[in-house]
């Protein structure tokens, strides 16, 4: 099938790459299919693109390379309603609000994107965490260069 | 909106399966512990309401200059 996409025109997926969101996005319940894919080449960042609405799609990020300090930690219900079974099944990704500069760019670390890569299911879920909120300023991906 | 006046320890029932109570009161604070069924999600409203609108605004106009921007953001310090 194909998909067509606000960033990248139309783009060939499998009914497999189609993520399921049973409960759709605050905002968007009645969105419920998405396709997850590259917005570019050679950035770190993903669209996490509406299958029947074009015109909508998410610019996200895995925020761990962002944030490595980030803890996510799923809920009972989540786990349930997601099938998760395995940890290393699971894909978070964070939903980025773009800004004018881009340095202004903020990640909703309250809010992330939890997808079951293998169930094809995902949910944005809420944590509870009181030090997370929905505008961190985006900051440089974390480079491993050895000091000294 | 229905409107109940419990006290401490005191529950609503909200249909078969969904139990509010009060577990405690504290001057203007009210601590309230809910029993429902897993596929009942329960949020702090402001809090969602933030999610929402992160949402919306997230998902807005993207200017086509920005993605060069994206692009040299993730490549600084190469």
């Amino acid at each position: 099938m194909n998909v067509q996409t606000k960033f990248a025109g139309l783009v060939k997926a499998d009914q497999k790459d189609i993520i399921l969101f049973p409960g759709g996005i605050p905002s968007f319940e009645d969105e419920r299919e998405f396709l997850l894919h590259h917005f570019s080449e050679n950035t770190p960042f993903y669209c996490l693109q509406s299958v029947k609405t074009p015109a909508l799609a998410f610019i996200t990020a895995d925020p761990f390379s962002f944030f490595p300090d980030y803890q996510v930690e799923l809920s009972a219900q989540t786990t349930e309603s997601l099938s998760i079974e395995e940890e290393t099944d699971v894909s978070v990704f964070t939903i980025l609000t773009v800004n004018e500069p881009f340095e202004q760019t903020t990640a909703n670390l309250k809010g992330p994107v939890v997808i079951n890569m293998v169930s094809g299911r995902g949910k944005q879920i809420v944590l509870q965490n009181p030090e997370y909120h929905t505008r961190h300023r985006l900051q440089q991906p974390s480079l491993k260069k050895e000091e000294g | 909106m229905l409107v109940l006046t419990r006290k401490k320890d005191e529950a609503i029932k909200i249909g078969t399966d969904i139990e509010v109570r009060i577990i405690e009161v504290d001057g203007g604070q009210v601590k309230i512990g809910i029993e429902a069924p897993k596929n009942v999600e329960i949020h702090r409203k402001e809090i969602y309401m933030a999610i929402q609108q992160e949402n919306k605004e997230a998902s807005g106009p993207l200017d086509p200059a920005l993605v060069e921007q994206m692009i040299r953001f993730t490549h600084k310090g190469d």
